[in-house]
């Protein structure tokens, strides 16, 4: 026991400075993510809403009387009878993993284009970086107007071609394409400058020493270039995961709060659950708990993959 | 490159043999319209929509037809609508989260950067993790607690919410910018007799300013473009940030586009200002700090 204590204090003065300077983090985390996250998860467990849940009214203070449902919440949505949380999840997964797909390949072709001497070359960065310098709010509303079935530019010029108009955002197949277009549009900047900087860190000698043995642009881009970005893309891909997952704003925005969309992902669905209509504060934090668990687990797996990865090498 | 091409005449050399930084005339050419196409694209939508916002109230009806370009949707924002108001509650807001936020991200990338404590690799995971939240499952239980502190609807209620957004981001890039500076300095500083936190204050803030200042203008942006909490939190129209206000020219009953470009043309000049003045290192901290991890 004695021995214990000791351990503590020592430990405690060693580190106290260490604490110190991370104990706003701490507090601020604990705060407005660890609390709301652990009320989160009770509220998932409960039938609380918009009814039940404790508020004042003028100067009367209503106690909550929603009460614990156990798992039912999440056994409702898990079994389907909710209604539509696999083909949402379906979506939403497609959703990411096509605009990932496409912001890396993109992201890995224009850095790949940039990542030499040329002329023009700062400004064509300047230019492909620009969308990153939009507000994701107001390019989404700026794609809105022109994908507008009636008076959108897109249109216009498709009927200026002969093809007549879409119903870009009408559309149930096409509203998809759209967001992901946004998105992609959106997303592509990002992958591309962090790329670009994977590229600059590689040694130049690699490249050289692959030409002196005679390997192929091909060869050289599979076996020294990829090689060397591994890192770097591990932690854009990671992050442009997650981010997709949990983009709300290009979905909400674009598709619009048209009730019943089938182009919601579970982010939007759980954030309309909670604030449109007859506000379902359980259901909502349920969605959010899956949706918190499922990139929990891809995390922890893609970590582990990477990690593999390099233990082969 | 142009010159070292004059001398070397192309057929010397065999294909693929070519050194890098030296290519055929046509490669260049398929260089170049490849990238003027894909900056095209990128481009394209921003320039469309300041293009729009020029041509009065109605002018975005017809895209294609060309009728001269007035700025009456400037004047008529400006002068009819409350964007300035939300233009400043955003700048209120934003700036809080990021000084806010900025100080003690920084305080706690040090001390991961520098101190192997117990609790250090939770922390780093924690920061990672928290990244992974989506808003939804924060919203309701935050939504509720700002209710019973009375803080919906107030600036301190939006800083706050989005310092938990913002920090550990920023607390991870910090982490990553400090592993650049030498520890040899922070070593120098205690042989000379200062504390950790005079070491952190005197020596390493100083010398990690650019990297504060990108986390600071990461946070930011984020600040300036968030939808979701602020749609819900923000109630009275005096408080609404430029993301809620924007919402209400374009809604379900009315479509003023031509307010909503020039109102997004107003929104992104400073957004965009900030951020280009931030990109080159942005990246740098991020991988930094994503690779060390």
């Amino acid at each position: 026991m004695a021995t214990v204590v000791t351990t503590v204090r020592r430990s405690f003065s060693t580190h106290w400075y260490a604490w110190a300077m991370v104990l706003p983090v701490v507090i601020v985390l604990a705060v407005l993510v660890g609390y709301p996250l652990g009320k989160g998860i009770y509220l998932s467990f409960t039938d609380a809403n918009e009814a039940n849940v404790a508020r004042t009214i003028g100067v009367n203070h209503i106690e909550a009387t929603y009460k614990s449902v156990g798992l039912d919440n999440y056994w409702k949505v898990l079994s389907g009878q909710e209604g539509h949380f696999y083909s949402r999840l379906g979506w939403t997964v497609v959703w990411t993993a096509s605009c990932v797909f496409l912001h890396y390949t993109i992201g890995l072709g224009l850095a790949l284009l940039l990542n030499r001497p040329m002329r023009f070359r700062a400004l064509y960065r300047v230019l492909l970086i620009l969308p990153w310098a939009v507000p994701a709010f107001v390019a989404t509303f700026s794609w809105r107007l022109m994908f507008n079935e009636k008076y959108g530019v897109l249109n216009a010029l498709l009927t200026k071609l002969g093809v007549g108009s879409v119903d870009w955002l009408g559309d149930a197949t096409l509203q998809k394409v759209s967001a992901v277009a946004v998105n992609v549009w959106l997303g592509v900047p990002f992958m591309m400058v962090a790329i670009l900087g994977g590229l600059q860190s590689i040694p130049r000698e690699l490249h050289e020493a692959a030409e002196m043995d005679g390997a192929t642009p091909w060869q050289r881009f599979v076996h020294v270039t990829l090689p060397g970005l591994r890192s770097v893309s591990g932690t854009v891909i990671l992050l442009g995961v997650i981010w997709t997952f949990n983009m709300f704003q290009v979905i909400y925005l674009l598709i619009g709060q048209g009730a019943g969309s089938e182009s919601e992902i579970l982010v939007t669905y759980a954030y309309r659950l909670a604030f449109q209509g007859i506000r379902d504060y359980a259901g909502s934090a349920t969605y959010g708990i899956l949706i918190l668990s499922l990139l929990l687990v891809f995390a922890v797996f893609y970590r582990r993959m990477l990690s593999r990865q390099e233990a082969v090498r | 490159m142009s010159a070292a091409r004059t001398v070397r005449p192309r057929g010397q050399r065999p294909r693929g043999q070519r050194s890098r930084g030296q290519r055929s005339r046509t490669a260049s050419a398929a260089l170049h319209t490849a990238l003027v196409a894909a900056s095209a694209v990128s481009v394209f939508p921003v320039l469309f929509i300041v293009y729009v916002s020029l041509r009065g109230r109605d002018g975005w009806q017809e895209p294609t037809r060309w009728t001269g370009l007035d700025v009456s949707n400037y004047t008529h924002i400006l002068g009819e609508t409350k964007f300035l108001t939300w233009f400043g509650n955003s700048v209120i807001v934003a700036l809080g989260a990021t000084v806010l936020g900025v100080l003690i991200a920084a305080t706690a990338g040090y001390a991961v950067s520098r101190m192997r404590f117990p609790g250090h690799r939770p922390l780093m995971w924690t920061f990672l993790v928290v990244q992974m939240f989506p808003m939804a499952v924060l919203i309701v239980p935050l939504y509720n607690i700002l209710g019973e502190l009375e803080l919906l609807d107030s600036y301190a209620g939006l800083i706050v919410t989005y310092c938990s957004v913002s920090v550990p981001f920023c607390a991870w890039m910090l982490k990553g910018y400090f592993d650049t500076i030498p520890a040899e300095i922070d070593e120098a500083g205690r042989v000379d007799g200062l504390s950790p936190f005079g070491t952190f204050w005197r020596l390493v803030v100083p010398l990690a300013r650019p990297g504060l200042a990108v986390t600071g203008f990461y946070s930011f942006i984020t600040a300036w473009g968030e939808v979701a909490f602020a749609s819900q939190f923000m109630s009275s129209e005096e408080h609404y940030t430029l993301a809620v206000g924007l919402q209400t020219f374009v809604g379900q009953q009315k479509a003023e586009w031509g307010l909503m470009t020039a109102a997004a043309v107003l929104i992104t000049v400073p957004a965009a200002a900030v951020f280009f003045l931030a990109q080159r290192h942005l990246v740098a901290g991020l991988t930094a700090g994503g690779t060390k991890g």
